[in-house]
């Protein structure tokens, strides 16, 4: 058990590996009720969203979501999160148990318009339902006639002990989907789905195979990866910047960044095989000069050797550059990789 | 959690072995349940010297790196090799083939401050 972000959570049920590979090849269980849900709404909602994050809130349909960031004047991320559009001037914004406080400080003095913005995260448990037999156990689950939402999709289910919000969504990598229901219902609907997962092979899954899983699959964590010193240019996630939509907080730097090149990329790396695994804050060296810090690290089951993230220089930024991480004072070899490191087979 | 009734241990739980001066260290089926799935192992140099408490060497989980401390002082003679290829030994069968190094004792006195199995058992439960 460890605390995180105020919640006190399994790093484990049976074992990392075993938890990882569940996900990897069957399908996992996580807690995520520590994550935070804002609802925004009012007839101005659409155009105050796009103006306190990145990407477009114009490109949902009801019932779609996607990936965007909460940044600071400079252009540094405060959050990561993904926003749901349940209907028009409706939005469901699922955030990190970290940075709920801030994100709602942060957001309430940017208020502007119509608005209303109200902190649900009391209220709402989440269960992350993960890997290649997640949809085959939802249908077991909730009935084949059931139409589960497309990839990033958001389907509101009205039924008795409801409302429930399923997302297809995850941090695995994996297929799988983010299941939203009121709080007094989290054991009841994490036992039914323990008991009907058996059949795909279901394993609770803790924070340790949550981390090996995300880092494989290339996703940032807030906190480690992802910074207020840092702007997702920086960070590998331009995509999620729509530079086409007009004013947008931190706009000016990251345009700025966007004509001159950024300085520092966040790069995944794998190290060479025997190496001990990397962790956070290892000094990078290439040619015998600090050139950076891992942010985040670990062994990659799937790999069977070690990862990491790291900001580097762009000029050490291309994947197959050679560099050394930092190990108890003594350096191994690493690559810089593509992330994500691991894809899972379509 | 098993604690085998020949063996000593630290309060730091690592186990010893002694077999005439010479000492065979591991650490306990409680400690390779706390570090959870053993993946790297990084193994004290033969010859090194070393005083009863000080760090020897390092044994990485998936999640952490923990440091193992020596329980007693005296001169590294042997390391287990087999945990380079195989670190989940130390998980599998932390009392036998997962034992981590051997040392020649530098005094016998180290030996009485370590605790009984029935002394580790007692800490164990206060946990």
């Amino acid at each position: 058990m460890m605390e995180f972000g105020g919640w006190w959570m399994p790093v484990q049920y049976k074992g990392i590996l075993e938890e990882h590979k569940a996900v990897r090849t069957a399908v996992g269980l996580f807690d995520i009720s520590h994550m935070g849900q804002l609802v925004v709404s009012g007839p101005d909602s659409e155009m105050w969203l796009n103006q306190v994050l990145t990407n477009d809130v114009r490109l949902l349909d009801d019932g779609q979501g996607q990936y965007t960031l909460l940044l600071n004047e400079s252009g540094g991320v405060i959050d990561d999160l993904i926003i749901y559009r349940v209907e028009a001037n409706s939005y469901f914004l699922v955030v990190n148990a970290s940075k709920i406080e801030e994100d709602v400080l942060w957001l309430q003095s940017k208020l502007s318009g119509d608005v209303t913005l109200a902190d649900q995260s009391g209220d709402w448990a989440g269960l992350a339902i993960q890997g290649p037999a997640a949809k085959e156990c939802l249908e077991a689950l909730l009935g084949q006639d059931i139409q589960l939402p497309q990839k990033n999709g958001l389907l509101s289910l009205g039924i008795p002990n409801g409302p429930i919000l399923i997302a297809r969504t995850g941090y695995t990598g994996e297929d799988g989907f983010e299941w939203f229901c009121p709080a007094r219902m989290a054991a009841y609907w994490w036992s039914k789905i323990l008991e009907l997962g058996q059949a795909f092979g279901i394993q609770p899954c803790g924070l340790g195979a949550r981390d090996t899983l995300r880092l494989e699959a290339g996703f940032p964590l807030n906190g480690s990866d992802l910074s207020p010193k840092h702007t997702p240019l920086e960070a590998g996630l331009s995509i999620f910047v729509k530079f086409d939509k007009g004013a947008f907080t931190g706009r000016p730097v990251l345009e700025k960044q966007r004509m001159t090149g950024v300085e520092t990329k966040l790069v995944g790396l794998i190290m060479a095989d025997k190496t001990p695994p990397p962790r956070p804050h290892y000094p990078v060296f290439h040619a015998n000069a600090p050139v950076g810090e891992t942010t985040s690290g670990s062994l990659s089951p799937t790999l069977g050797s070690g990862i990491a993230m790291a900001y580097l220089p762009t000029s050490l930024a291309s994947p197959g550059t050679l560099v050394e991480v930092e190990i108890r004072g003594k350096r191994f070899p690493a690559t810089v990789a593509k992330r994500p490191m691991y894809r899972r087979a379509k | 959690m098993k604690v085998p009734t020949n063996l000593l241990y630290a309060t730091s739980h690592e186990w010893l072995r002694n077999d005439a001066g010479h000492a065979t260290v591991g650490i306990t089926d409680h400690a390779q349940h706390e570090l959870t799935d053993v993946v790297y192992v990084e193994l004290p140099s033969i010859g090194a010297t070393i005083e009863a408490g000080q760090q020897i060497c390092v044994v990485e989980s998936v999640k952490a790196a923990s440091d193992i401390y020596s329980p007693a002082s005296g001169t590294v003679t042997e390391v287990n090799d087999a945990l380079s290829q195989d670190p989940a030994l130390l998980n599998t069968d932390p009392y036998d083939k997962g034992w981590i190094f051997k040392l020649r004792l530098a005094t016998d006195a180290d030996l009485s401050s370590l605790k009984s199995p029935e002394q580790y058992t007692e800490q164990l439960h206060s946990l």
